[in-house]
């Protein structure tokens, strides 16, 4: 069982640093891919937390958590794509975003 | 025996490929090769960690809800990928691209 406990500390380190890129992200497809990386993250943590513990009721929340983010993340980009260009005015499309590397 | 050996080197294995996208997702410089380390990155962990969940799982009810959860996974993330990236491109999202060198 050691090696599941490194398993999920593994993935709530991952769940970090996608919380960091959700946080730095300049524009709003940056946050989404981030929210949905931890969205995802967060499943097999569940997944590894139901193992561990041997409840096998977690894996059905897994199974809704799995529902829910995909839903989550495809409603959040119709919006945008209904919606506009996102909240960042400064990278709307004409701007180039390669980073700082002019090409 | 054998089989949680196999299941522990998997879940581990799968552990640390999702850490190296989470470092490519942090660092790489512009939104498409973020795309890229993410999406890559995602569905091999999720297969590698189910995998030796499923090898570590006590009896065969929790195999078959963990293969429920893995397929649902193989077919939502890869779908989810490229909805954002059709959505990034219709507003105007470019990948960055280097000019020809004998071109313009």
């Amino acid at each position: 069982m050691m090696v599941l406990s490194f398993a999920a500390a593994a993935i709530l380190v991952v769940i970090g640093l996608a919380l960091v890129r959700a946080f730095l992200g300049p524009t709003i497809y940056d946050r989404v891919l981030a929210v949905n990386m931890v969205g995802t993250k967060t499943v097999l943590l569940i997944c590894v937390i139901d193992i561990l513990g041997g409840n096998s009721g977690f894996l059905d929340v897994a199974l809704v958590y799995a529902l829910i983010n995909f839903i989550g993340v495809i409603a959040m980009l119709k919006f945008y794509a209904d919606e506009g260009r996102g909240e960042d005015a400064d990278l709307r499309p004409g701007h180039d975003m390669s980073g700082g590397e002019s090409p | 025996m054998i089989i949680a050996m196999i299941g522990s080197l998997l879940v581990v294995v799968g552990s640390l490929c999702g850490v190296v996208g989470a470092i490519g997702l942090l660092r790489f410089p512009n939104f498409h090769a973020r795309l890229h380390a993410a999406g890559v990155t995602d569905s091999l962990c999720a297969i590698l960690v189910l995998t030796g969940l499923m090898c570590l799982a006590s009896n065969g009810f929790i195999v078959v809800k963990l293969l429920i959860v893995l397929f649902f996974l193989l077919f939502s993330t890869p779908t989810a990928s490229h909805v954002l990236t059709r959505t990034a491109l219709n507003a105007g999202y470019r990948p960055p691209m280097r000019k020809p060198e004998t071109g313009e």
